[in-house]
């Protein structure tokens, strides 16, 4: 064997560990479509319902923010099923491309690793919008967001590391600055995952 | 144990045991339909590989059921592992020796 030979065969290596232990098809045009729907959300919540909470604690049934509150739920539910559903229909488009199947073992990894930390922050989001904490809403989805995006860069693309730390870190900032909970959360699920769609959907989807 | 000449292992020499023991050494266990698909060959072509590398007892078969249907699953033995890890280290010292030249 020549050197060139033993190269070829140490990166056919590479790639099929690579292949058979990550999700590589995550679709950065995907990210791009979620962050305009939050983007979308967000202006619907603040300028239609008035939603832009200042303070932990709301008492649901005096404020007015308890009547629109369901409104905000039900834009919030919307932006998030139609983000995934964009997801789940291009990144199986870019799997289909690769000749490999949508439903693999590498997927379902990537799944349950996004899946934990965020049907628990979904849970915990509920029971704070129960007991009136609406100012913590969006930090705590900003922190679960980030922690599962963390979570799931050790199966997937590497790059998404980086974007968990950023949406944990302003998930932090705006639990302590409550009043900016909704501009970080544009910040977050809005701009940083349109910017980073942007840089994923150039680095591997070209 | 089958040497060949450069001092790499026989088992290795096909490029599709290689691709089983590389998606072998990151996994647990991987079923046989996984493994064709990683590789895309044909259900006998992948089945002879699979039993070259069993019978040098690099890898091991882990049979179950889920529900009534038989699952059977492949991993990575001890003896596979050291193997694997062994023709890597080989690899890296050829590439390393000839660039020195």
């Amino acid at each position: 064997m020549k050197e060139k030979d033993y190269i070829k065969e140490i990166s056919e290596i590479r790639s099929m560990m690579e292949r058979s232990s990550k999700f590589l098809s995550l679709s950065g045009l995907s990210g791009i479509m979620a962050g305009v729907y939050a983007l979308i959300g967000a202006f619907i919540a603040y300028k239609i319902f008035g939603f832009n909470p200042d303070s932990i604690i709301y008492n649901s049934e005096s404020t007015e923010l308890g009547v629109n509150l369901i409104n905000v739920l039900y834009v919030a539910i919307s932006v998030l099923v139609m983000a995934l559903g964009t997801v789940v229909i291009l990144s199986g488009r870019n799997a289909g491309k690769k000749g490999e199947k949508i439903w693999s073992p590498t997927t379902r990894l990537l799944v349950t690793n996004m899946a934990v930390p965020l049907v628990a922050g979904g849970l915990l989001i509920l029971v704070l919008i129960l007991k009136g904490l609406i100012g913590l809403v969006a930090p705590v989805s900003l922190i679960f967001y980030g922690v599962a995006m963390f979570n799931a860069s050790r199966v997937s693309i590497k790059e998404i590391r980086f974007l968990g730390i950023i949406q944990i870190v302003l998930g932090l900032i705006s639990s302590y600055f409550v009043e900016y909970g909704l501009l970080m959360w544009v910040l977050g699920f809005g701009f940083v995952n349109i910017i980073y769609g942007i840089y994923m959907h150039y680095k591997y989807e070209r | 144990m089958k040497i060949s000449i450069d001092g790499l292992h026989k088992a290795f020499e096909s490029r599709i045991r290689l691709g089983i023991m590389s998606a072998l050494s990151v996994n647990d266990a991987l079923d046989f339909n996984s493994l064709k698909e990683y590789l895309g060959v044909t259900d006998g072509n992948l089945a002879t590989h699979i039993k070259a590398l069993e019978k040098e007892e690099f890898i091991g078969v882990e049979k179950s059921f889920i529900g009534k249907k038989p699952n059977t699953k492949y991993f990575m033995t001890k003896e596979g592992r050291r193997a694997f890890k062994s023709h890597l280290e080989k690899l890296e010292k050829f590439i390393k020796s000839q660039k020195s030249e």
